[in-house]
């Protein structure tokens, strides 16, 4: 009969009205402010630059090597590398990024910097609340801004950072032992002087260039 | 006591014009009940507008808003701040002077209409003679607004969304005013207030409203159809369709002026549901006779926002007509079931007191409504669609 369909959506309509007074599942909604859901662990937003240690200046991991500026599709990052080496947070004298920027209003969160890093220096972060009155400087992160300790790291995507870690940690023994294997056979043939060429050779490159 | 309450409004006003000479009285009378109208009905808008809101929230699984004062009770008055702050744009090209005359048209004839209604026991602004008349004449006249409006803006959509309300409203005004004809058939009256009145007795417990009659069903369906159609709501909101037309005749409208429309809009619905509640509803009558100490002035603005309440109730549930569905409703459905519906009035006007009357009335009803229902609104079962091209 004509005006079924009509009382049939009126009734359905009514029981959403009713029930979203009762029923919790029906009212979803999360009044944000407030009240928050928390994020999810594979939750991204912008890119940050871990640090290892307390002081975020000497710890950070990044060697100023400009691949996640070259890679950028949107072209967000600007990286400026220091004229001097500094210790890194394992001792070894490494460049540094003098200045490190990230324009946020531009970039659009790929976390292609994050995959070419060959350093696990930059990561992906889940704090989107970055509203700022000031339009320029205030969407244009600095190396301050962007550094954050790998505790934070852990903090906020820990399967991921414990990975990372293991990694880090796998290649610093595995560089070690080179370092010691080198050392021993470098000892061995310090005997005979004339060899001395060899021993520089032998030297490793870098504990940190091989990561695969 | 019981009447002192429902006559309040008259009594104030006899208080506050019996300060003056003799001679001004009726005309201070009028001011003051005009000025009351034009305060109380924008008041009620904003509490629509806000009902609408909640309820439309509500009926999505949402919240509505909640923001602004306790419930988001004060949305509407944000709502308006904003809007009279922002800028009035003025197309360049456009005709400035019908532009800007149009919303003002539409507001003051929307408000007209309120002249007439019984919105109490002795409350009405003008007891005309042929008030229902009058009622229609006002609204009919917002047609010619909506026209000035879409005609002035110079914008393609705003003249296609003035151009089907024109037409979607002169084909539903023809059975809003043949559903109030069978009205008129069994008062005997033109006058609101007297149609209101004539309401006002009871069977037992029971109203001897015009709704608890077969004929007087069947009218009020096709009354509310017709008066959802001639509001533009939804489902017949054609003429600011937002997915074709931008919204319609009021486009180019910024700032006050597109407030203007919002509130006639809104208006419309009030005077509308209020000539619903008067023809059909019993005006200001209780619904119970042992609640007839219950001021009458609240009887008619409850009734009133029921029926608000359903505008927006079939505003969450139905979606859109297209314009074909539109008219063929009009013209194949619910005209010829009115012409039939006055027929049936007159043959319970004639056929006597009894159970019969009933029993043959609300027969003939049905059968027509069912039988017109399959036939007339039946789908036409259309093949895959194919086109030619020109070689």
């Amino acid at each position: 009969m004509l005006g079924e369909g009509i009382v049939k959506g009126m009734l359905e309509t009514a029981k959403n009205f009713a029930g979203s007074y009762v029923s919790k599942e029906r009212l979803t909604t999360v009044e944000y402010p407030e009240e928050r859901i928390a994020p999810i662990e594979a939750a991204r937003v912008f890119p940050f630059l871990v640090y290892d240690g307390t002081d975020w200046e000497s710890g950070l991991r990044c060697v100023a090597c400009q691949i996640c500026e070259k890679e950028c599709p949107p072209k967000c990052i600007y990286i400026d590398k220091s004229k001097d080496k500094k210790p890194d947070a394992l001792g070894k004298a490494q460049f540094y990024p003098s200045r490190f920027d990230i324009d946020i209003s531009v970039c659009m969160s790929c976390q292609i910097c994050v995959e070419v890093c060959p350093f696990e220096a930059i990561k992906m972060d889940n704090e989107f609340e970055l509203a700022t009155d000031d339009r320029f400087g205030g969407l244009l992160l600095d190396r301050k801004d962007l550094a954050k300790s790998n505790q934070y790291y852990h903090s906020i995507h820990p399967t991921e950072a414990a990975e990372v870690d293991a990694r880090l940690a796998a290649e610093k023994a595995k560089a070690d032992a080179k370092a010691k294997a080198a050392a021993s056979a470098a000892a061995a043939k310090a005997d005979p002087a004339a060899k001395a060429e060899g021993a520089t050779k032998a030297k490793p490159e870098s504990p940190m260039a091989g990561g695969d | 006591m019981a009447t002192t309450l429902d006559q309040i409004f008259i009594l104030l006003r006899d208080w506050i014009t019996g300060f003056l000479p003799q001679a001004w009285r009726p005309a201070a009378g009028i001011v003051l009940g005009a000025a009351t109208i034009v305060c109380l009905f924008p008041a009620l808008f904003a509490l629509a507008v806000w009902m609408e809101r909640k309820g439309l929230g509500r009926m999505q699984n949402r919240l509505g808003p909640n923001r602004v004062g306790p419930f988001g009770l004060l949305q509407p008055i944000a709502d308006g701040i904003k809007s009279l702050t922002k800028e009035d744009i003025v197309p360049l090209n456009a005709d400035a002077a019908v532009h800007l005359l149009a919303p003002v048209v539409l507001v003051v004839t929307v408000f007209m209409g309120f002249a007439v209604l019984p919105m109490g026991r002795n409350m009405v602004l003008v007891d005309m003679d042929a008030g229902l008349l009058f009622f229609f004449a006002m609204g009919a006249s917002t047609e010619v607004a909506v026209f000035m409006a879409g005609w002035s803006s110079r914008n393609k959509y705003s003249l296609l969304g003035a151009m089907r309300a024109v037409a979607q409203m002169i084909s539903y005004e023809v059975v809003l005013l043949l559903s109030g004809v069978s009205v008129v058939m069994i008062s005997g009256s033109l006058s609101l207030v007297k149609i209101a009145s004539a309401q006002n007795h009871y069977t037992g417990w029971l109203p001897n409203w015009y709704i608890f009659t077969p004929w007087g069903l069947a009218g009020f369906i096709m009354f509310a159809i017709a008066a959802t159609a001639e509001t533009n709501r939804s489902p017949f909101d054609l003429p600011e369709g937002e997915s074709e037309l931008v919204a319609g005749y009021h486009t180019e409208y910024s700032g006050f002026k597109f407030a203007l429309f919002f509130l006639g809009e809104y208006l419309a619905m009030f005077s509308i549901s209020g000539l619903g509640t008067t023809l059909f509803l019993g005006g200001w009558s209780a619904p119970l006779s042992i609640l007839t100490w219950v001021p009458s002035w609240i009887w008619f603005f409850a009734k009133v926002m029921v029926s608000i309440f359903v505008f927006i109730w079939m505003r969450g549930t139905l979606p859109r007509l297209r314009q074909d569905q539109l008219m063929n409703f009009a013209w194949k459905f619910v005209l010829p079931f009115t012409l039939i519906n006055l027929m049936v009035t007159a043959l319970w006007r004639f056929m006597g007191e009894g159970w019969e009357r009933w029993a043959v009335c609300s027969l003939i009803l049905a059968a027509v409504f069912v039988l017109m229902g399959k036939v007339g609104m039946r789908r036409e079962h259309l093949g895959p669609r194919s086109y030619r091209y020109a070689e």
